[in-house]
């Protein structure tokens, strides 16, 4: 389970989309609105029109769609790309004739209104591919365009044939939010293309606006995480997203360790689709609860842990603040729950849709007293799989609340997943106590300092727990002030403990050399490809990726002291690079950070790397 | 699941010394409950006590059931957890005017409109005391506190009215100083499935002594309290000749004998009336104030019908397991 999935360069830096419609709906116009756009803000960019063969195709016919695609890149590109990452469908003919080009996990958005059953049999489809169950496999946004156009439109007077002519800069629009793309130049080109029609100018300006508007409320985010399954083992794999593979994940645990699966939540981007992807597996005792509010989410999930149930909460960092004093209460009774933080931009609201790794700190010390617990943070969107069924296994033997940090980048993006077979995993031995005599609540293991797990239902070990200080053993509240420093220091231990039971911290690349370069979480799939291309260029570099950040691997102080040099490389100003001066040092340590909401690019992650390499002192990034 | 065992209230008592003020009606309460359980049929094991904080919410560690003193606020949505992981469990929260009404405002509003299975206590002395004196959500208007020394200017909640408007289908008041009564209502609190929410008029002796004499003492509760039973006329009063009866969209006392009144005339208390507009005029009342069980309407529980749809998939999807579902859809094989 802890093989890394090796990735090819990630071209994540790399967007494809293909917008395609009746030759009458405009795509050629929207897609070279989307390109000059683009490439003002500074992309490289490749489009690629694909008109009808017939010019007058019947209008919602097959051989009436007309397609154009475009391909932008930070770097220089010179194909419109293969694989696309966002289809644009304006009727379910376009939708039939692009479909095959969209790799399964990726955004499909679709006017909902144009799935009419006389459009549908105009495409020769049976039934409503929308409804159906057919496009389960891509990220669906199906939006009534048709209608919201026309009603952002109503007072304008015009007719509905004007008003329907405007649907693809509502689209637009939503797509310009998607990508954080200005508005201006697509405005300045209304001004000027419909000069003597101010009507005109102002139907597609407000249609502009409109559809960003939405895309906006709806918080939607893009599907980039992108990587090529050439280096992949051998095996039976499908394409996964990373908040479904959460999901799956523990829905795994939850088998292997015999317990039903109880999920506490409130909606938050970007982790709902942790809870969408929850809810539809009652069939396999999955209980999911939508509760009234953050505090709820988590506080429900420790009943259901005192209760017997395998429990998690999911949220993002707004969210993980207010359930600090309850992860605490679940430290202190020592119950196991899963706290799953999909990091989004902060602070406080922040950027909701865009990625972002600055609640390392908040993880690690983010509650009231010494409270300490496991942290540890998937990489990779199938990785998230491996990470949540991990978290499930160490907070039921170690009975810990155990926090998994996965951010919105992971989260929405999509990589091929070994399917794993139940048997194959891992087994999850879970602590429910046989003997009654003499037993004591906070009785321990001698190895692992975890206490049993006794719940409603058991005859002979009803007992009580709670927040207030107990005493080592029976669990009583107790205020003496050398039981409290005990109890602290015990609490303490049992977390590092955890460590014997974690994998060694791997490195790739060079074993021992000049540079090391250290990430944990989403950054995994940059700082691979720019390690490999560091490797080409025959420099002593090598890649050490954190799974486990508390505690940490027990050879990690080996692995540092290798390297001349290591650069902690992170989505925040130096969380990481700070917890590692403190918990590792002695070594030299440099640092590379980017707070853009955006994932590092192999190129910038390079050029540091060899600046790094060429200093004889530490750089600030 | 029905108990089998056989209990004593010694038997609901923990080995943990109670440490309320002496005098407290806290004392009353817990022998209450410790003499109810015994009559409910459960199982020692299969019954579970959450509370939050506050003085009330040191309960758990008295009972020998399994319990959860939890954090401030939170006790309604741990017991959520706790009944839809295990629904076959006897699951009583025990909270506060500041704990429940203040700072867990929103799980109890949420848990009563969800219908989650539960029996809530809401010990309610229109002050703080754990923290020492400060004003609650239930302290009176004016009322001079450690955090209202010029008069409390926070127009309080009438717990029943906050109930009701959560669409509440069991609510109860009852003194805390009546062992008797308290009993018989936790009982019915447990028959009923649903939340069932009892309001206790508890005296806080420290911080707040003497709020409900008016009500709760021998001498003058039977002319300012009315204790109702369903299926029974609303009449009080010292001399069991006053009565409520209804004068257009007003509840009115009345005196039986007096301008003509028989007690026919008296209104006859019907819980289980689903329209609730009578059980609002009822918790409103002041003069008298109204307790019992006002209202015990049953409607299908939030774990009922979480468990039946649960229920319901499994029979749909029939026996796929784990290993199916990843294989469904979209795999491929690589070399
Ligand atoms: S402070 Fe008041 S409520 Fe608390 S235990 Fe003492 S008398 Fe009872």
């Amino acid at each position: 389970m802890d093989g890394k999935i090796s990735h090819k360069a990630s071209t994540a830096d790399s967007v494809v989309i293909r917008f395609a419609g009746d030759s009458g709906d405009g795509m050629q116009l929207t897609g070279t609105q989307f390109a000059d756009t683009s490439a003002l803000m500074g992309n490289d960019v490749a489009t690629f029109p694909n008109y009808p063969a017939e010019i007058r195709a019947p209008q919602g016919s097959l051989f009436g769609v007309s397609g154009f695609q475009v391909q932008i890149a930070d770097h220089d590109i010179t194909t419109p790309g293969d694989d696309l990452d966002l289809l644009v469908a304006m009727n379910p003919a376009a939708l039939k004739t692009n479909i095959k080009d969209l790799p399964p996990g990726k955004m499909l958005i679709v006017d909902a209104d144009s799935f009419t059953a006389k459009n549908l049999k105009k495409a020769g489809y049976e039934t409503n591919p929308l409804e159906d169950g057919s496009l389960d496999a891509y990220r669906v946004i199906a939006v009534p365009v048709t209608t919201n156009t026309r009603n952002a439109l109503l007072d304008l007077g015009l007719d509905n044939k004007s008003m329907l002519r405007s649907r693809n800069m509502y689209t637009l629009g939503i797509i310009y939010w998607i990508y954080g793309r200005s508005l201006d130049h697509t405005i300045a080109f209304f001004h000027k293309k419909f000069k003597n029609k101010p009507k005109v100018i102002e139907a597609n300006t407000r249609a502009l606006r409109a559809g960003n508007i939405y895309a906006e409320n709806l918080e939607l985010i893009p599907t980039t995480y992108q990587v090529r399954p050439a280096h992949l083992g051998k095996g039976r794999y499908r394409i996964i997203m990373g908040n479904t593979a959460t999901a799956w994940g523990f829905i795994a645990a939850a088998k292997k360790a015999g317990k039903e699966l109880f999920l506490g939540s409130y909606p938050i981007t970007p982790a709902s689709d942790i809870l969408h992807e929850l809810v539809k597996h009652p069939h396999f005792r999955v209980k999911a609860f939508q509760a009234e509010d953050e505090i709820a989410g988590v506080t429900s999930a420790i009943g259901a842990a005192f209760a017997g149930d395998l429990a998690i909460t999911t949220t993002s960092g707004p969210g993980l603040a207010l359930k600090g004093e309850a992860i605490g209460l679940a430290m202190m009774t020592e119950l196991p729950i899963v706290i799953v933080d999909v990091q989004r931009g902060g602070p406080s609201t922040g950027m909701p849709t865009k990625t972002e790794q600055s609640d390392l700190l908040q993880a690690l010390y983010g509650r009231n007293g010494e409270s300490p617990i496991v942290v540890m943070a998937a990489h990779s969107p199938a990785d998230c799989f491996d990470m949540a069924f991990r978290a499930s296994k160490i907070a039921l033997e170690h009975m810990t609340p155990v926090l998994l940090l996965t951010d919105g980048y992971i989260a929405n993006g999509s990589e091929p997943w070994r399917i794993e077979k139940l048997a194959d995993l891992p087994e999850i031995k879970t602590r429910e106590p046989e003997n009654r005599d003499n037993w004591m609540p906070y009785r321990r293991d001698k190895e692992t300092l975890a206490r049993d797990w006794a719940y409603p239902g058991m005859a002979g070990f009803e007992h009580r727990v709670g927040g207030l200080e107990k005493e080592e053993g029976s669990g009583n509240v107790n205020m003496q002030p050398l039981n409290h420093e005990e109890m602290v220091r015990i609490r303490a231990e049992k977390v590092r403990r955890v460590a014997k039971d974690l994998p060694r911290l791997e490195v790739e690349g060079a074993r021992e050399g000049e540079l090391l370069v250290v990430g944990w979480g989403g950054t995994y799939g940059a700082l691979h490809s720019a390690v490999q291309n560091m490797q080409s260029t025959g420099r002593k570099v090598g890649l050490a990726h954190f799974n486990y950040i508390h505690p940490m691997p027990e050879n990690t102080a080996d692995v540092f002291a290798r390297f001349d040099k290591i650069v902690v490389c992170e989505l925040n100003t130096g969380q990481f690079f700070k917890v590692l001066q403190f918990e590792q040092p002695g070594h030299k340590y440099y640092k590379y950070n980017k707070i853009q909401g955006l994932p590092f690019t192999v190129t910038e992650l390079t050029n540091r790397f060899n600046q790094i390499l060429a200093s004889g002192h530490t750089i600030e990034a | 699941m029905t108990g089998e065992k056989k209990y004593t209230y010694k038997d609901m008592a923990s080995d943990q010394e109670v440490r309320w003020c002496p005098g407290c009606d806290d004392y009353v309460i817990l022998r209450s409950v410790q003499k109810a359980l015994p009559e409910i049929g459960r199982n020692r094991e299969d019954i579970v006590f959450i509370s939050g904080i506050g003085c009330s919410s040191r309960f758990p560690y008295y009972m020998n059931t399994y319990g959860i003193h939890g954090i401030h606020g939170r006790a309604a949505a741990i017991a959520t957890g706790v009944k839809l992981a295990n629904p076959e469990l006897s699951v009583w929260v025990i909270t506060g005017d500041g704990d429940g009404l203040a700072i867990g405002g929103n799980h109890t509003i949420h848990v009563i409109r969800r219908n989650v299975d539960l029996n809530i206590i809401l010990f309610n002395n229109e002050i703080y005391g754990l923290t020492k004196g400060q004003f609650s959500p239930t302290s009176l208007l004016g009322q001079r506190t450690k955090s209202s020394p010029f008069g409390n200017i926070q127009p309080p909640f009438n717990p029943g009215e906050l109930v009701l408007g959560s669409n509440g289908r069991f609510f109860a008041r009852v003194s805390g100083n009546s062992a008797k009564e308290m009993a018989s209502i936790f009982i019915e609190a447990e028959k009923f499935k649903g939340a069932a929410f009892i309001e206790v008029l508890q005296n806080c002796v420290i911080f707040n002594d003497g709020a409900f004499d008016k009500y709760n003492d021998k001498k003058t509760r039977p002319d300012n309290q009315l204790y109702l039973e369903h299926g029974q006329k609303m009449i009080f009063g010292a001399e069991r000749n006053k009565g409520l009866r209804l004068n257009g969209l007003k509840l009115e006392v009345v005196t039986i004998g007096e301008n003509g009144i028989t007690e026919d005339d008296i209104l006859v208390h019907d819980a289980h009336n689903p329209d609730p507009t009578l059980h609002f005029m009822l918790v409103r009342l002041e003069s008298p104030i109204v307790t019992g069980i006002i209202r015990a309407v049953e409607e299908p529980t939030f774990d009922q019908r979480f468990t039946q749809q649960m229920e319901a998939r499994m029979a749909a999807v029939k026996e796929m397991s784990f290993d199916e579902f990843v294989m469904a859809g979209e795999t491929f094989e690589l070399e």
